[in-house]
C-alpha cells in the first residue's frame, strides 16, 4: 500500500485493470453525524407507526415489526439497494463500499450492521470509535469483519476556482501528490492570512527562487489546472 | 508525449465514458448498444489514468481520470441482488449443508446451551431454591400467573388480533436476541457463550419451577411446538458467533483480520437461516402454541412432529446435491 504522505485521507487501491483508484475513507465525526440523522429518522418512523397503528393488537404487532426492521435492517436495505447510502449518509455524501472498491454486497452489509452490537459497547460506539482510530481506513469492527469501508462518495470534480495571477510551469520532479499539495494550497489560500500563507510557502522558496513563493505556488496551481474552460469548449463543440 | 497533446488525443474517450456514467448513475434507460462499448471504454480510461500517473501529468488531470475510473469501477463490478431463486436454493440445500459443515461450532453451541438447561431443570427440581439464582421472585410470580391452568379457558382460541400483536413481539424480541447472540461472538466467542449458557439456564429454571408448582401441562403444551424452531435457531446463532470468536483465536495461516473476514462471511449465512427459522417459530408461537382448542395429546403430537421435521431437515436435506 502506498506510504506517501498525503494531505487528506486518500488511500490507493490497485484494480485488476492495472491502475490505482483513490479512496477517501470517512472519519468518525462525519459518520456519527450521518448515524445521528438516520437515528432520528428511524425514531420518527417508529413513533409515527406507533401513533397510527397502536390502537389494535395487530397494529401493535406491526409497530414492533417496524421497530425491529428499523433497528436492524434499515441500513442494510439502503446500503444494498440504494448504492451504499442510507439517507443520513447520502445527505453527507459518504457511502459504504467493499474494501476492493466494488459496491457493498448483502452479506457484507448485514455483517457490518449486526456487529454494531459490539461496536456500540460499552456505550455510544466507544469500541467502534477506538477501532476506527486504529487503522488507516477508519474501519470499526463491523467493517473489519465484513471487509467494507465508508468513503466519501465520488462527486463530479468541479474545476477549482483559483485567483488569476498568471501561470508558470511546474518544475520537473514534482510528482502527482506534490502537485495536489500545490493545488490544495491555492484553493485554500483564501481561508488563510497572508502571514500564514507566506509561512507555509516558505518551504518551497529554494525551489522557486528568486521570487515570492506564495505567488509562485498560485501560478503553478493555475498551470496545473490549465485553461480548462476553453479546452473543454473546444472539444465539446 | 506532452500533456496537452495527450489530452487533445484522448479526451473524447473519457468524455464518452463520463457521458455513459451519467446515464448509468441516473439509473434510467441505458441503450444496449452503449453496454457493449462500456467495458472497452472503461479499460481504455484505466490505461490513460495509469499513464497520466506514471508520466506525472498535472494532478488535476489525474484526479479527474481517477474520479471517472472509480465511478466506472463501481458500475462494472455492480452485482445483481436476485432474491427468490437463491432463497429457495438456500432453504432446500445450502443451509442444512452449511449447518453440517459447521458441525463443530454447532456441537459446542448445543453443549453450551443444553448442559445448563438440563442442569437447572434437574437441579431445581431437587433443590427448588436454585431457581432464584437466575430468576427474580417477581419473574417467577409472572411465570406462574402466565401458565396457571386456572387462567386458561380450555377449548378456546385467543382472538386473532392479540395473536398478531404477539407475533410482532416474538419477531422483535427473538430475532434481536439471536442477533446479539451472534454479534457478541466477536468478543473472542465469550459473548455468544454467555448468551447461550444464560438462556439455557433461564429456560431450565423456568421449566423446573413450573414443574415444581404443577403447571406442567399448560407450560409444556405451549412451548413444545415452537421450541423446535426457536431453540434450534438460538443454538445456531450462537454457533455462528462462536465461529467468529474462534477465527480470531485460531487464525491458522491467515492474518487474524483475513481469518475473521472469511469466517464472518460463512457465519452470516447461518444467520440467514436463523432469521427464517425464527420467523417460522414466531408464527407457530403466536397462532398455534397459544391455541387451547386442542387437547394436550394433540399438541404434544404436533410438537414432537415439528422437532422431528427440524432435525430431519438439518440432518438430511441437501445430502444428495452436496455429495
Amino acid at each position: 500500500m502506498d506510504q506517501h504522505p498525503t494531505i487528506d485521507t486518500r488511500q490507493t487501491l490497485e484494480t485488476p485493470e492495472g491502475t490505482d483508484l483513490s479512496l477517501y475513507p470517512a472519519g468518525f465525526w462525519i459518520r456519527s453525524l450521518a448515524y445521528t440523522l438516520d437515528w432520528l429518522l428511524r425514531i420518527a418512523v417508529v413513533v409515527v407507526a406507533g401513533i397510527v397503528l397502536g390502537a389494535s393488537g395487530m397494529g401493535q404487532g406491526l409497530t414492533l415489526v417496524i421497530y425491529f426492521l428499523m433497528e436492524w435492517f434499515y441500513p442494510v436495505i439502503f446500503e444494498v439497494w440504494r448504492g451504499g447510502q442510507t439517507i443520513g449518509k447520502k445527505s453527507l455524501h459518504i457511502k459504504v463500499i467493499n474494501d476492493d472498491g466494488t459496491p457493498v454486497t448483502f452479506a457484507g452489509s448485514l455483517i457490518r450492521n449486526l456487529l454494531r452490537v459490539v461496536d456500540f459497547l460499552p456505550g455510544f460506539y466507544v469500541t467502534g470509535i477506538i477501532a476506527s482510530l486504529c487503522n488507516r481506513h477508519f474501519k470499526r469492527l463491523g467493517d473489519l469483519a465484513a471487509g467494507t469501508v465508508v468513503v466519501y462518495a465520488n462527486s463530479v470534480a468541479a474545476s477549482p476556482v483559483l485567483e488569476s495571477v498568471g501561470s508558470r510551469p511546474v518544475p520537473d520532479g514534482f510528482n502527482t501528490d506534490e502537485q495536489r499539495f500545490l493545488l490544495a494550497f491555492a484553493q485554500r489560500s483564501s481561508t488563510m492570512s497572508p502571514a500564514r500563507q507566506a509561512e507555509l510557502a516558505q518551504v518551497l522558496a529554494p525551489a522557486v527562487a528568486p521570487g515570492d513563493p506564495v505567488l509562485a505556488i498560485k501560478q503553478m496551481a493555475n498551470h496545473i489546472v490549465g485553461d480548462r474552460t476553453q479546452s473543454a469548449k473546444g472539444h465539446l463543440l | 508525449m506532452k500533456q496537452a497533446a495527450f489530452e487533445q488525443l484522448h479526451a473524447p474517450t473519457w468524455r464518452a465514458l463520463e457521458e455513459q456514467l451519467r446515464l448509468l448513475e441516473k439509473g434510467g434507460d441505458y441503450p444496449p448498444a452503449a453496454q457493449q462499448q462500456f467495458a472497452a471504454l472503461f479499460r481504455k480510461v484505466c490505461h490513460f489514468h495509469a499513464l497520466a500517473q506514471e508520466r506525472h501529468y498535472s494532478s488535476f488531470l489525474v484526479d479527474h481520470l481517477d474520479n471517472l475510473v472509480t465511478r466506472a469501477h463501481q458500475q462494472i463490478y455492480r452485482r445483481k441482488h436476485p432474491i427468490l431463486q437463491p432463497l429457495i436454493q438456500f432453504v432446500v440445500t445450502d443451509f442444512p449443508v452449511l449447518v453440517r459443515a459447521e458441525k463443530q461450532a454447532v456441537m459446542w453451541a448445543t453443549l453450551l446451551f443444553v448442559a445448563p438447561l438440563l442442569l437447572f431443570f434437574i437441579g431445581a427440581q431437587i433443590a427448588p431454591e436454585l431457581v432464584y439464582t437466575v430468576l427474580a421472585p417477581e419473574q417467577t410470580a409472572d411465570m406462574e400467573s402466565m401458565y396457571d391452568p386456572a387462567n386458561k379457558v380450555l377449548g378456546k382460541a385467543r382472538d386473532s388480533d392479540t395473536n398478531w400483536g404477539m407475533f410482532g413481539f416474538y419477531i422483535y424480541n427473538n430475532i434481536s436476541v439471536a442477533f446479539r447472540t451472534f454479534a457478541s461472538g466477536l468478543l473472542l466467542g465469550v459473548g455468544s457463550g454467555f448468551f447461550l449458557t444464560y438462556n439455557g439456564a433461564l429456560i431450565g429454571a423456568v421449566a423446573a419451577h413450573l414443574t415444581n408448582v404443577g403447571f406442567t401441562t399448560t407450560f409444556f403444551t405451549f412451548v413444545v411446538g415452537h421450541g423446535s424452531f426457536e431453540l434450534t435457531a438460538i443454538v445456531l446463532a450462537g454457533a455462528a458467533g462462536l465461529k467468529l470468536g474462534y477465527s480470531l483465536l485460531v487464525p491458522g495461516q491467515l492474518t487474524r483480520l483475513e481469518s475473521l473476514k472469511n469466517a464472518s462471511h460463512v457465519a452470516i449465512r447461518l444467520v440467514y437461516g436463523v432469521i427464517l427459522m425464527l420467523v417460522i417459530a414466531a408464527f407457530i408461537e403466536a397462532f398455534w402454541s397459544s391455541n387451547n382448542i386442542f387437547a394436550p395429546w394433540q399438541k404434544y403430537t404436533v410438537g414432537g412432529f415439528l422437532w422431528l421435521v427440524v432435525f430431519a431437515y438439518l440432518i438430511l436435506s441437501g445430502r444428495r446435491r452436496a455429495a
